[in-house]
């Protein structure tokens, strides 16, 4: 039985392997000659920082979920069981709980990363696309996730969210009850979102960074100037001349990146877990008590962007259903960025004054709805916010127009520095 | 070079301010009695065993710290099992049970009004500063089925159990309450078998056995913490660093 020989010629083991399975192809295809850009900056340590990350939360969750005990009645006990009784539980729990936080502010920082150089646009839509599902995937889990533990603030911040699903006209209140099991979130509420939280969101996740990075190395990687590197290639070996293979450049300067990111990251875990609160609530160390409200109830603060518009947008006729297609649209926005800038150039270093301030403003507008997000609403916060709502919509919605009429600067041939 | 720099400001200074909001300590805590300054030291290990005597001697025939062992205080507190059964242990049961109380729960409802709860976890439900301040807080009040109120938690069910120690104090109304020993507004008319620099101790052992209790896992954290740092700040970073120059000297 003659066999036809793997063409990187390998032999051994490996050419064995190679003569059945792309293993030489797949290592050359996405590490060894995947040719990234070699300007990077600071910027572009978030999208491995990211994968980092989800590889801590799987690890950790798959031991937390050795312990863990879903249920009413279980799951506080069992929280505590594994910061107390549990080998080594409190460092797994804690990597766990502030692996959330950091997850979401690395995937912020990855998203407007996209946003400054234009990483969105043609022929990188699809790279987009996966990320903005993976974003709106990695808000369910990080729902999901703050409720298991099953304290008072799971229990109201369940409830808040939950019922935002009774807002919509006729068949909400039966919806809501559908998915909670119960008239409020309750036993069956924990089972179910343990179970989405655990199996059906991490497999969403997972398959979608895949195709994320699929996407992403079938047309190659943007830079900081925003210019095709394949455009340049060398006329014998086909490499792009800004090109170097993502390995070994890439991983060991990720590396660099990674321990910078295990040192900020240890030192909260290890030195202040409850993250001054942001990543362990107060009303969280006491159980779930559906007759005791919180003082206040605020999502975690990577929720607050989205929870100030809830708050923003007033009720009329008699339902509060505007807050939520408001929220809602305001990720739905994301998805349409590739189309909305209109701009001649990618990156903002090319791009006009226009631009410049817009992005300025939309980064301080952002952590201003995070910050009225988290605090209680007076009538300057609500007026705050809802002019905050106003603007994120703003800075979409008018892309189209301001890219288009905002001066730009001529894009070099080659990548700068 | 300067042009880059000036290309980069404005995304970096986002990044920073982003920063800066997180770093910025959690400002959600309600508006409520302002708590004495105290500063909890649960590593001070003679405090939180006097703590722990002090707890299980006044406390713990009403309240439970359920998710805390018998056996695990002895192990944290380098107590033996013999001196956990003579010093620690009323209620007969083993070494390796967790502290609960016998009080039946229904009766401690009709007798109090609600059930005391589980301590646990309360110095992090509130915080070291207000289990401080309340244990001072308590004052005579006739409108209360025990006779005592209490600053930090108004109309509290509580009796003033450690008042045969602490001494009776009333609240004075008004002004001019600054100047007061403690800061509190609140007068001491009938002195107990403490003196306030005894009692004042005595609440510190308390608070720093409950801080002790809320996370006694809180020392190995820290003390691993150290060694985590040292590695990848002396000998990850370094590493790291370097292999990564050593490869980008051909990328120009």
């Amino acid at each position: 039985m003659a066999i036809i020989p793997n063409p990187h010629k390998t032999t051994g083991f490996l050419g064995w392997i190679d003569d059945r399975f792309p293993l030489t192809k797949l290592w050359k295809d996405h590490l060894s000659e995947y040719y990234a850009p070699k300007n990077f900056n600071f910027w572009y340590y978030f999208g491995s920082l990211a994968l980092f990350v989800l590889v801590n939360q799987l690890l950790t969750g798959i031991l937390l979920a050795m312990a863990y005990k879903p249920g009413a009645d279980t799951a506080f006990d069992s929280v505590q069981y594994i910061m107390r009784d549990v080998s080594w539980g409190w460092l797994i729990r804690y990597l766990h709980a502030t692996g959330a936080s950091a997850f979401f502010l690395v995937v912020y920082l990855h998203m407007f990363r996209g946003i400054l150089y234009g990483s969105h646009r043609k022929p990188r839509e699809l790279v987009w696309i996966f990320g903005a599902l993976i974003f709106l995937v990695l808000m369910a889990e990080g729902f999901c996730g703050y409720v298991l533990p099953w304290g008072n603030m799971s229990y109201w911040g369940a409830q808040v969210i939950l019922s935002l699903f009774g807002t919509i006209p006729y068949i909400g209140h039966a919806l809501q009850v559908w998915i909670q099991g119960d008239y409020t979130p309750a036993d069956a509420t924990v089972n179910r979102l343990f179970s989405l939280h655990v199996v059906a969101l991490p497999f969403m996740l997972v398959g979608l960074v895949v195709a994320h990075l699929i996407a992403l190395h079938e047309v190659g990687s943007n830079n900081p100037d925003g210019i095709e590197i394949k455009k340049n290639k060398d006329p014998v070996t086909h490499i792009p001349l800004d090109g170097i293979g993502f390995h070994p450049y890439y991983t060991v300067k990720d590396l660099v990146g990674v321990v910078v990111f295990l040192i900020i990251f240890s030192a909260v875990i290890f030195f202040a877990p409850e993250g001054g609160g942001y990543v362990l609530e107060k009303p969280n160390f006491t159980p779930a008590n559906p007759q005791v409200t919180p003082d206040e109830i605020a999502p975690s603060w990577y929720f607050c962007v989205f929870y100030a518009m809830l708050r923003a947008v007033p009720s009329a006729f008699n339902t509060q259903i505007w807050g939520v297609i408001v929220m809602f649209a305001a990720i739905v926005v994301l998805f349409f960025l590739p189309w909305l800038d209109r701009s001649p150039v990618k990156s903002i270093r090319y791009k006009g004054p226009i631009f410049k301030f817009a992005v300025v403003i939309f980064a301080a507008d952002f952590l201003m709805l995070s910050y009225l997000g988290m605090h209680k609403p007076n009538p300057l916060f609500t007026l705050l916010a809802r002019l905050g709502t106003l603007y994120y919509f703003l800075f979409f919605l008018g892309m189209p127009i301001y890219t288009k009429i905002d001066k730009t600067k001529p894009v070099p041939e080659r990548v700068t520095a | 070079m300067s042009r880059l720099n000036a290309r980069g400001r404005a995304p970096v200074l986002t990044f920073l301010l982003t920063a800066l909001l997180l770093a910025a300590p959690a400002s959600r805590a309600q508006e409520e009695a302002k708590t004495l300054p105290f500063t909890d030291n649960a590593s001070n290990v003679a405090s939180v065993q006097r703590g722990a005597r002090d707890f299980m001697a006044y406390c713990s025939g009403c309240h439970s710290l359920k998710y805390l062992r018998y056996n695990r205080i002895g192990q944290d507190l380098g107590l033996s099992d013999d001196m956990l059964k003579q010093n620690l242990i009323f209620s007969g049961v083993k070494v390796g049970e967790p502290v609960t109380t016998s009080m039946p729960a229904k009766s401690s409802e009709d007798w109090f009004g609600r059930t005391p709860p589980d301590l646990s976890l309360e110095t992090k439900s509130r915080s070291p500063e207000w289990v401080y301040s309340y244990l001072m807080g308590f004052y005579l009040d006739k409108t209360r089925p025990f006779g005592v109120n209490n600053l930090f938690l108004p109309n509290v069910a509580m009796p003033a159990v450690l008042g045969e120690l602490q001494g009776w104090q009333v609240k004075e109304e008004g002004e001019k309450t600054a100047g007061h020993g403690e800061g509190l507004p609140l007068k001491l008319v009938q002195p107990g078998s403490m003196t306030p620099e005894e009692y004042k101790a005595f609440v510190s052992d308390l608070t720093n056995f409950m801080v002790y209790a809320a996370e006694p896992t809180a020392k190995e954290r820290v003390s691993t913490g150290w060694g985590v740092m040292f590695y990848l700040i002396f000998l990850l970073l370094p590493l790291t660093y370097f292999l990564k120059k050593e490869f980008w000297r051909d990328v120009h």
